[in-house]
């Protein structure tokens, strides 16, 4: 059993077990390394994303451990492949379902822009409908790029004032 | 069994209104909407085309009559062989023909398909719907007066529409549509990009 520390003083007993840090650097720490993905495969970009996954690339070594297909569960959407518009509804309604804090990565030329698909059925860039983090460029990226991205997105949510947005949330 | 030429010959002789359409490959004929669900019932019944491979809905143009065809490409499973049947609707405005849903089930989603991207109805379809746009879009893609880049529309859910303001817009065409050429020995030349390059987003088309 251990009892709550209501000790303010200096206790040479728990000394060595105790770290000072901020409550955003650790609150970013631990959102930025346990980022699951929620995988919005809709085109080709969807077999890259199926690669970053697999063993050889392993997205789960960055922290992204496993991609999870419910909404609750996952913290970063992931938008590979070309978004129509019969599609966007749904795509930002599953974005809406999962919980705050939440990102989105467009991965690819389609989800970034509408890509070469200039189009009355496809949506002109998925940010036209989600808040979007990072984009990839590349048609499809490679497996690299969406690792980078991960990276950047980790970089991005390492800066945000989180204990101030809990408290004021 | 006869062959597919025989098939053709025994539609003619039969129906006065089936005619020779000119074709490259496979033996074809033009039907009237009225003897169109007779004669597919003959090719599949009594000449074995078993099945429905393709139906394919055309415009010619804006103004040119008939405006609509729907092309049928019949199958015969045992011979191998294909007959092509199309049928001109009569009606250019609201264009229509029999459905063939109920001599091939698989005729259901085609028709669904040439009704969704150029508005031609089939009548006695089982469930005509849209099948690739949306349930409420106003317009038919594949009609000859609709623009590639297309219309402006509003989106089908009400309430991402209100979260986000964001509808179908016409696509930014920037000198396109985008052609990919045929490539040397340099990849990057069959690069796709715009047929013409005198005008992008920046740039305004010269003389319009």
């Amino acid at each position: 059993m251990v009892a709550s520390n209501s000790e303010l003083a200096y206790n040479s007993k728990i000394e060595g077990d105790v770290i000072v840090s901020r409550a955003d650097a650790v609150i970013n720490w631990i959102r930025s390394n346990s980022m699951w993905p929620m995988p919005m495969g809709l085109a080709c970009c969807a077999i890259e994303l199926m690669g970053v996954a697999a063993s050889r690339f392993d997205i789960a070594r960055f922290g992204a451990e496993v991609m999870r297909f419910s909404p609750k569960q996952a913290d970063v959407m992931i938008v590979a492949g070309t978004v129509t518009y019969k599609m966007s509804s749904a795509v930002r309604r599953i974005y809406d379902q999962m919980l705050a804090p939440k990102w989105v990565i467009a991965m690819g030329a389609c989800a970034s822009t509408g890509g070469m698909y200039r189009s009355y059925a496809v949506l002109q860039g998925v940010d036209r409908i989600l808040p979007v983090d990072v984009y990839v460029s590349g048609c499809p990226p490679r497996p690299e790029a969406l690792l980078d991205a991960l990276l950047k997105l980790q970089e991005k949510v390492k800066r945000e004032p989180s204990a101030s947005k809990l408290l004021s949330a | 069994m006869p062959a597919a030429i025989d098939a053709v010959a025994a539609l003619k002789a039969r129906w006065a209104g089936v005619t020779d359409r000119p074709s490259l490959d496979h033996p074809a004929v033009n039907v009237p909407a009225s003897d169109l669900l007779g004669v597919l019932r003959s090719l599949k019944e009594e000449h074995g085309f078993d099945m429905l491979t393709d139906v394919a809905g055309v415009d010619w143009a804006a103004g040119a009559r008939p405006r609509f065809t729907v092309v049928y490409h019949v199958f015969s499973t045992s011979r191998h062989e294909y007959v092509r049947v199309a049928a001109d609707c009569a009606d250019d405005a609201a264009p229509e023909l029999p459905s063939a849903a109920g001599l091939w089930p698989g005729a259901d989603w085609h028709e669904r398909e040439a009704f969704d991207m150029f508005g031609i109805r089939f009548a006695g379809h089982p469930d005509l719907r849209r099948i690739l746009m949306w349930d409420g879009y106003p317009h038919f893609p594949l009609r000859k007066d609709f623009p590639l880049a297309g219309i402006e529309t509003v989106l089908p859910d009400a309430e991402v529409v209100a979260e986000t303001g964001t509808g179908a817009i016409a696509a930014p065409m920037a000198g396109g549509p985008f052609v990919a050429a045929q490539g040397g020995t340099n990849m990057g030349d069959a690069e796709p990009r715009a047929k013409d390059e005198s005008w992008s987003e920046r740039r305004p088309k010269p003389n319009s």
